[in-house]
């Protein structure tokens, strides 16, 4: 099932996502790779070893809006999420065949630039991860790596980072003091920030608010909200209610199959199938 | 339930006689310890301890006698045929030139193993064969490296060298820059040796030290966009250094109290110099040591206990160190 | 219309694209240099081996090829008399034989008491009795071995000399023996057993103690008859290791065994190891490519091999017996 977004890419203000329309399936990829879908999936399988992970999927994800991949544990969801930005690379029984590409580049050629790859593809973990670092150099990690920039504009870009991630007020006097003194949920937004500083255009978030509180986990769903204009977010939660809360398009995997993908509002209201509509109500996951 | 129920009190009296078993045990472990440490000690203070001072100090109050209560000569002079002038200058300073030599040489060698085979090596057959060298390596007596030491670097498999058997010279020997080829029994062919000693416990100390690191830290450096060594040198090694350091520093205790290898080399015992360069000739404490102890004269026993208690001396505050480092780096980074 | 304000993202995204960007084709040289740098590290440690196997037998095959001297000699002899000037014997196994009894006392003193105080501080002591041993433990460990030696040759041996005047009368103990050095060793060795054991012993995971004392165990019964037969593959790894540490100690014997190489097993006696022997020729003035100094080349290879039989047969034994509990 392949869902198409009509919104151009250098808008700042969407409107809400009442505003889609789904177009016919089928047709060519590349005819339908205007400048409204950003990763797009066709025949996607992948495996760890001899168990298949990920059967035959064909997925397209839409420039900026929120993307949420929802199932049960071992559906494969995070599996296809680490091959967007290939980290599953590190795995040495990994390996996947079909059509993978990100604005038309074919990700799982084996030549390509995985640096690049993971500068243009950020990626936020379940359990937030700063480095034993100040919160600046946390955050100037990824800008030094790749560029040269002087102080002042990596300043800059730590306060941008920071503000884009809603935690400048809380750590701009202690710029310098250890990530590690910083709660969870603002870790977790530091990791945010920390990924926005390398100016991706899409954000991978595992589970991000999984390890956190509630009141952290309501101030990061805001934050995704605002992002969305900004980065092309693909979330996994295993919590239904946070993919209802937080984004504009939902696929429901199951056993590594990509059962039924659409609008939120759709799949919670009025699910196609029998599985999505067991799974959302709760019957079984 | 067939047959007989076991006596309780039967159970409980080899309960309690079991635990009178480990006490017993653990107290003659630490017996020992203590023993040993209070035997040497006892024997050996006379030579640090300056007696007119002491009586001054202890018997008579005169406080103003305490900076003269360590017997400085056993510091500053050199060995002699003669227990009462004798002293562990050279020995002293041939240790120290002898153990920073071998540090600056296993360390990069010994970290960067650790770090190929962590972070870089695949898992294949070359890469198992070479975990499995080290852990043998460590299981090597120590006297067979010093045979390759003398072999390699002493003599440089006869080689290198004037048609006399004499070495090479480049350079004034009794500056800091100067070359002897081969090594002879020069600082550098005592660390080189020492090096081979203590290669294997860096390597696995490093190894563990590194497998300590969280592997979350080294997947967001990865997404973030950096190469395995950029996350190595920017992440994983400044984590794990607080516990490289404190392998290091226990390998350097190890290296200060080997004398074994060394003796092979063929390091001469009485020598009345310190060394002025990686080149110059040395001698080491615990060689000193091994000499006066295996003298029939009881004098020289005495020499050995003293010489001893300074060694326990040095390389407790170097445990000391290590332990302190630890505690201050995991702090930080905590 | 207003033009929409523009959003901290979007401010981000702009500021990040400051700057100049680095050159990948330098990363990636600088990444090739490094990977080949790291891989000769490691084969720098390959090559040690190769360097020993290489050195001793080729040192070996020279000794074996001198004239005094034949293989079926060094290797079923049980006559060691290289520096008689008239007949020169080369059988191995009085050497073999003083190793194996200085690590016999040694093991014999430091095994049982080792693995029963490992049981002590892992099951039984309260965290604080743990948290002041274990230093004292790691204390011992750091002695170096000359310390032991002479602690062998001052105190153990005197002592025991006393002892057997005490209890028989008559004096039993040489000035060099065989028991002194080899308790001397015991106590070295002991940090590594207790050490190693009790890191074993506390791996074992609390459900099956838990599960036994749930079952009406005692301590005793919990200790003795699960956890140590669970942590048994730690424990035997301990005693390979502890027992490899004796068999190449070179200090202790150099000073309190002895120099006489004879084939007995009476703990009582002077001995020579192979350890000590190699240290009475490299202390020698024998000439260096004589028969003496070959000798030692001899014993080193069999020492090496000894030792490193032990070490690859501790770890088979390892595998074989290691408990997977995750």
């Amino acid at each position: 099932m392949t869902l198409h977004n009509p919104r151009t890419m250098n808008d700042v203000h969407t409107p809400t996502s009442s505003s889609l329309t789904p177009k016919p399936t089928g047709g060519d990829a590349a005819a339908l790779d205007s400048a409204g879908v950003s990763i797009q999936t066709k025949a996607f399988n992948a495996w760890y070893g001899s168990f298949q992970a990920i059967h035959d999927l064909t997925l397209d994800i839409p420039r900026q809006s929120v993307t949420a991949l929802i199932g049960p544990s071992g559906c494969g969801k995070s599996t296809f999420l680490r091959w967007i930005n290939r980290m599953n690379d590190m795995i040495p029984t990994a390996r996947a065949e079909g059509a993978l590409t990100l604005d038309g580049h074919n990700l799982l050629d084996q030549a390509h630039d995985l640096v690049e790859l993971r500068r243009r593809v950020g990626m936020v973990f379940q359990k937030p991860n700063p480095f034993p670092k100040s919160i600046y150099d946390n955050i100037a990690f990824g800008p030094r790596l790749h560029r040269h920039m002087t102080r002042s504009e990596l300043d800059d870009l730590v306060e941008q980072s920071l503000r884009a991630a809603a935690i400048w007020d809380e750590v701009k006097d202690r710029l310098h003091a250890s990530a590690l003194g910083l709660s969870g949920g603002q870790q977790q937004r530091l990791c945010i920030a920390r990924a926005i500083a390398v100016g991706p255009e899409v954000l991978l978030m595992d589970e991000p608010c999984s390890a956190l509180d509630p009141r952290s986990t309501a101030s990061i769903e805001a934050l995704i909200r605002e992002l969305r204009n900004q980065f092309t977010i693909v979330i996994v939660t295993h919590n239904m209610q946070q993919a209802a809360r937080v984004s504009d398009i939902t696929a429901f995997f199951y056993e590594g199959r990509l059962v039924e993908c659409g609008p939120t509002d759709g799949i919670f209201t009025n699910p196609r199938s029998k599985q999505t509509e067991d799974y959302v109500t709760g019957r079984f996951g | 339930m067939t047959g007989a129920p076991r006596s309780q009190t039967a159970r409980a009296l080899r309960n309690r006689g079991f635990l009178t078993l480990c006490l017993a045990c653990t107290t003659l472990a630490v017996l020992s310890l203590f023993l040993l440490l209070g035997s040497v000690f006892m024997q050996g203070w006379h030579g640090l301890v300056d007696q007119e001072a002491f009586k001054a100090v202890f018997s008579e109050g005169h406080l103003s006698s305490i900076p003269n209560l360590i017997r400085w000569s056993f510091f500053t002079e050199y060995a002699s045929r003669r227990p009462d002038a004798a002293g562990i200058r050279a020995p002293l300073l041939g240790s120290v030139w002898v153990c920073v030599t071998c540090m600056v040489c296993s360390l990069p060698l010994g970290v960067g193993t650790a770090v190929y085979l962590e972070e870089f090596a695949r898992r294949n057959r070359f890469n198992r064969f070479v975990e499995l060298n080290v852990r043998n390596l460590a299981g090597v007596p120590s006297i067979v490296y010093g045979i390759i030491g003398l072999t390699a670097f002493s003599r440089m498999f006869g080689l290198i060298g004037k048609a006399d058997g004499q070495p090479l010279q480049f350079g004034d020997p009794d500056s800091f820059f100067s070359l002897r080829l081969p090594f002879g029994q020069s600082v550098l062919a005592g660390g080189l040796t020492l090096m081979l000693v203590i290669l294997p416990i860096i390597i696995i100390a490093s190894q563990e030290a590194l497998r300590a690191v969280p592997k979350s830290l080294r997947q967001a450096s990865h997404a973030l966009g950096a190469t395995t060594w950029q996350t190595t040198w920017h992440v994983t090694l400044p984590a794990a250094l607080p516990t490289i350091l404190t392998g290091a520093i226990l390998a350097l205790s190890r290296a200060l109290g080997e004398a074994a290898p060394l003796l092979v080399l063929g390091i001469p015992v009485f020598i009345t110099s310190t060394p002025q360069g990686p080149m110059s000739n040395f001698t080491v404490l615990p060689f000193q040591i091994f000499n006066w102890a295996g003298r029939p004269q009881a004098a020289f026993h005495d020499l050995a206990a003293s010489g001893i208690i300074v060694l326990l001396a040095v390389l407790l505050s170097f445990n000391g160190l290590a332990i302190y480092l630890r505690h201050r780096l995991q702090k930080t980074s905590a | 219309m207003n033009a929409p304000l523009p959003t901290p993202a979007l401010l981000a995204t702009r500021a990040a694209q400051r700057g100049t960007l680095r050159s990948t084709a330098l990363r990636d040289s600088r990444e090739r240099l490094v990977r080949g740098a790291l891989v000769l590290t490691s084969v720098f440690s390959v090559g040690i081996t190769f360097a020993i196997i290489l050195t001793l037998a080729w040192e070996t095959f020279h000794f074996i090829q001198l004239p005094e001297v034949t293989l079926s000699d060094f290797l079923l002899g049980t006559t060691w008399s290289p520096l008689l000037g008239a007949e020169k014997h080369f059988g191995i196994w009085p050497l073999v034989c003083g190793t194996f009894l200085v690590a016999s006392v040694g093991a014999a003193f430091a095994l049982p008491v080792g693995l029963i105080s490992a049981v002590y501080l892992s099951e039984y002591a309260r965290p604080g009795v743990r948290a002041t041993l274990k230093p004292v433990l790691e204390l011992l460990a750091g002695v170096p071995t000359v310390v032991f030696g002479f602690f062998a040759l001052t105190v153990i041996t005197p002592a025991l000399q006393g002892l057997c005047k005490l209890l028989f009368g008559a004096p039993i103990f040489p000035g060099y023996n065989a028991t002194g050095a080899g308790l001397a060793v015991g106590i070295m060795i002991l940090p590594i057993v207790c050490s190693l054991s009790e890191d074993a012993l506390r791996a074992v995971p609390r459900s099956l103690r838990e599960g036994a004392y749930a079952l009406g165990g005692t301590r005793f019964d919990v200790s003795v008859r699960v956890v140590v037969p669970a942590a048994l593959s730690g424990i035997m790894a301990s005693f390979f290791l502890a027992i490899t540490r004796a068999i190449g100690e070179t200090m202790i014997v150099a000073l309190a065994a002895g120099g006489l190489a004879h084939l007995t097993l009476n703990p009582a006696s002077e001995t020579q190891t192979m350890t000590a022997y190699m240290v009475q020729i490299f202390l020698g003035d024998a000439p260096a490519f004589g028969v003496e100094n070959l000798s030692s080349y001899a014993v080193a290879a069999v020492l090496f091999t000894l030792t490193l039989g032990m070490t690859v047969l501790g770890n088979v034994l390892l595998r074989l017996f290691q408990e997977e509990y995750e």
